[in-house]
């Protein structure tokens, strides 16, 4: 349920560009890469690929008895579909099963979420590659080491921190969180935040440094201070690269089960989403067959942002972490 | 890692990149903008919602409420109950909260052992938690997390539960929770159609349920199904045929010894009682009815494992009573039914059938007025019985009414715990250091399942405790 939040960073490999290796090269890979064996390889993976997924579909339709007792490739032999398993996980069978507050309660610790990281990241970033200031280098290894810290090791520490407060001796210097109607959702959003600077940080730094010093100098000549230049300058030029870090902490929060539960907890004004798939297979997992259909209705969301701004994904997630 | 900008070096694609996408960027940020006007859609219903209208707290509905009425206040209660069954529970205590104005959140997780222990730690301890294991519990209780129950409920608990039931919440002489569901894990589920059909007879001994297992082989009806497999948990249904045997077998006070490791894990008599359990489920002319062979049982889901019972695949199969909930919906559970079940019979006249179960405790972490009111509120048999009213669901309570428990297995099991004479036992992996009852025992069995020897496996489970 939570991604390894390093994975993107270390799955754009610094694959070398073709160009460096020469153009005959670059030619041979392409052809190789274009004919009839790449082709079939290409398709055979893909439809492995797909196979489970295919296969969870097909069992979504189908009726308790049946996913039960027998796989989904006896399908073509005994054809029998039904909807019971979507109106299960939609309408419910219990009176809070109204699937609707859970995809509320997403977007509300979804969407503040992502604005944060992606604002806080950019301009901490900005402040790292284009600021002097003493320990800067230290600051930003640091920031990247961060990301080596399991958030599991802090789940503890934090929730005290927002139950309890933080008190020197007798004197507050926080008091206990706990804030009524939808700021109740301050814990997981702050939570949420700092879970995702670190990365956030390290990807906006490589893209938000690798911009052309020339203009940067020449507005800062021109008068304009580091505001001017962050708002008017940096963040125009690094709109793929915001767009791809907001699609991608968007998606991490979204399916994120472990930080909601400890953080938001199960009741109904604040539970997101995933919370509320957990806990629809029963008391004891009786009802399983209720997850094929909870998975096809969660994937929802995710595959409508990711589809409307692949393009900005992929791009901007290179860009941000291949080195230039 | 330098973090210098390296501007001169900049391929020109590169560079295309980033101006080529800053002419658009007012779609781009429409698109990320998209979520933000669903949110202000959602915010009226952020804004507030409040719970129904309270009733008139001097009707005589709410009679029985009287002594908790002053009082008013809000509870968050955590447990592992969820979905359908949790909203039973919600409605079970409506009336009482309608009436007293006490408000109960009830919140459910299938991950409460993990997390009940993050939220105590963390300073974010519910004030009540319904707990699964007593073992679970005490920890809280050593810690000192978990308070003692209040007097009035204290006094309501001693009333109407066993001594075997409370003896498990009792630390030092104090009770530290009140009894909530229980089930029976020892009953054995079988197609009454079937039996009939077959002139087969519910077996009242041990030995007789053997020959009626060789009769149903001799009639090519795989006798026995079974399945262990439940993700991380998987084993614990081969633990719970251990555990009836030896209870069965040598009487509770060989399995109390066992339990609390006072004899060896690997006991000359505990390996006995294993080797009974062998001749049923490493038995192949007995297993795995519609599953496969012996090694299915591995990895058949204990939640598909009995289904075949009620294709006619195969005879029987041992599972708690909350087996019920799995049979499919139209599936018709009563005495001359579909499906029913019967208490796995004695092994020796003297022990007779005790019975290993199970159920949940409430327990308290804070000691407000309204949260000592909803204690004392579920020590009642009233509240049991409203529960119970609703289904799926049955306390040992010794008043409980169980004419109210609709489901005939329910009822079955309710009987058996109510039953003065009969001895109950607590799931006894349950009570042993977790590391035991929920790891090595669980994969000791799985590994027995799979073809290991019978007294390294027991051999394998002491050396680890």
């Amino acid at each position: 349920m939570t991604p390894n939040r390093t994975d993107p960073g270390g799955r754009a490999p610094d694959r070398s560009s073709p160009d460096r290796r020469g153009p005959a090269q670059a030619a041979r890979v392409r052809a190789r890469l274009s004919g009839a064996a790449g082709s079939a390889a290409a398709i055979a993976i893909a439809v492995l690929w797909t196979l489970p997924t295919a296969g969870l579909l097909i069992s979504s339709f189908r009726p308790e008895e049946q996913i039960k007792t027998t796989g989904w490739w006896t399908v073509p032999f005994d054809p029998e579909f039904t909807l019971r398993n979507y109106a299960d996980v939609l309408f419910g069978s219990s009176s809070d099963g109204r699937l609707a507050s859970y995809f509320i309660n997403s977007f509300t610790i979804a969407v503040p979420t992502m604005v944060f990281v992606v604002l806080l990241a950019a301009m901490a970033a900005y402040a790292l590659a284009w600021m002097r200031f003493p320990g800067r280098d230290w600051l930003f290894i640091g920031v990247f080491a961060l990301q080596i810290v399991p958030l599991q090791m802090s789940l503890v520490p934090l929730l005290r921190l927002f139950s309890d407060g933080v008190a020197i001796g007798t004197a507050t210097v926080l008091p206990p969180l706990d804030l009524p109607g939808a700021f109740q959702f301050t814990n997981v959003w702050i939570a949420h935040t700092m879970f995702g600077l670190p990365l956030g940080i390290f990807l906006m730094h490589n893209f938000i440094s690798r911009l052309p010093s020339s203009i940067i100098e020449a507005a800062r000549a021109d008068g304009a201070g580091h505001g001017t230049v962050f708002r008017r300058i940096v963040l125009p030029l690094t709109v793929p690269a915001l767009v791809s870090l907001a699609i991608f902490q968007f998606l991490w929060v979204w399916n994120d089960l472990l930080v909601a539960l400890i953080f938001a907890g199960g009741s109904i004004e604040v539970a997101p989403l995933t919370v509320r798939l957990a806990e629809l297979a029963g008391t004891r997992g009786n009802e399983w067959q209720r997850l094929t259909a909870g998975a096809f209705v969660s994937m929802v969301v995710p595959l409508l942002v990711f589809f409307s701004l692949q393009r900005y994904f992929a791009r901007g997630l290179l860009a941000g972490s291949m080195k230039g | 890692m330098a973090p210098s900008p390296t501007p001169t070096t900049t391929s020109p694609s590169a560079r295309r990149a980033p101006l080529a996408a800053a002419r658009r960027p007012a779609r781009a940020a429409g698109a990320a903008l998209l979520p933000l006007v669903l949110l202000a859609s959602g915010c009226g219903y952020l804004a507030g919602e409040t719970g129904g209208g309270g009733a008139d707290p001097g009707s005589a509905a709410c009679e029985p409420y009287a002594q908790w009425q002053d009082i008013g206040g809000s509870v968050e209660m955590y447990g592992p109950i969820r979905d359908d069954e949790a909203e039973r529970l919600r409605q079970a205590w409506q009336e009482f909260s309608d009436c007293t104005g006490i408000a109960i959140d009830y919140e459910g997780s299938g991950e409460f052992e993990a997390q009940i222990q993050v939220k105590v730690d963390g300073g974010n301890a519910p004030d009540i938690a319904i707990f699964p294991q007593p073992g679970l519990l005490a920890r809280f209780v050593e810690s000192g997390d978990a308070l003692p129950l209040p007097d009035g409920a204290a006094d309501l608990a001693r009333e109407g539960w066993t001594e075997d039931w409370l003896s498990y919440v009792e630390h030092d002489g104090e009770l530290y929770a009140t009894p909530q569901a229980s089930n029976v894990k020892s009953l054995v589920w079988y197609s009454p159609t079937v039996f009939e059909e077959n002139g087969y007879e519910v077996p009242r001994t041990w030995d007789a349920m053997i020959d009626l297992s060789d009769t149903m082989a001799g009639d090519g009806l795989k006798p026995w199904c079974a399945g262990i497999e439940s993700g991380e948990a998987t084993g614990w249904p081969a633990t719970d045929w251990l555990e009836n045997a030896v209870l069965r077998e040598h009487g509770p006070d060989v399995y109390d010894q066992w339990v609390e490791h006072e004899i060896p894990f690997d006991d000359p008599k505990i390996v006995e009682s294993l080797e009974r359990v062998d001749g049923i489920l490493r038995n192949p002319d007995y297993v795995n009815g519609g599953h496969g062979g012996v090694k299915s049982i591995a990895t058949t889901s204990q939640q598909d494992a009995g289904l075949p019972v009620n294709e006619g695949e195969c005879g029987m199969y041992m599972m708690g009573s909350f087996y019920a909930a799995n049979w499919p919906e139209d599936t018709d559970i009563s005495e001359g039914g579909d499906i029913y079940a019967f208490n796995l019979p004695a092994i020796d006249e003297e022990v007779g059938t005790p019975i290993v179960g199970g159920g949940e405790f409430a327990a308290a972490f804070t000691d407000r007025p309204e949260v000592v009111a909803v204690q004392e509120y579920l020590a009642t048999v009233g509240f049991a019985d409203s529960r119970a009213s609703l289904g799926r669901w049955f306390s040992a309570h010794r008043d409980a009414d169980l004419e109210l428990l609709e489901n005939p297995i329910d009822r079955l099991s309710a009987e058996l715990l109510r039953d003065p004479d009969v001895v109950f036992r607590w799931d006894g992996g349950d009570n042993m250091p977790a590391a035991v009852g929920s790891g090595t025992f669980w994969r000791g069995m799985t590994d027995w399942i799979n073809g290991k020897g019978t007294e390294e496996t027991l051999t394998y489970i002491e050396d680890s405790w």
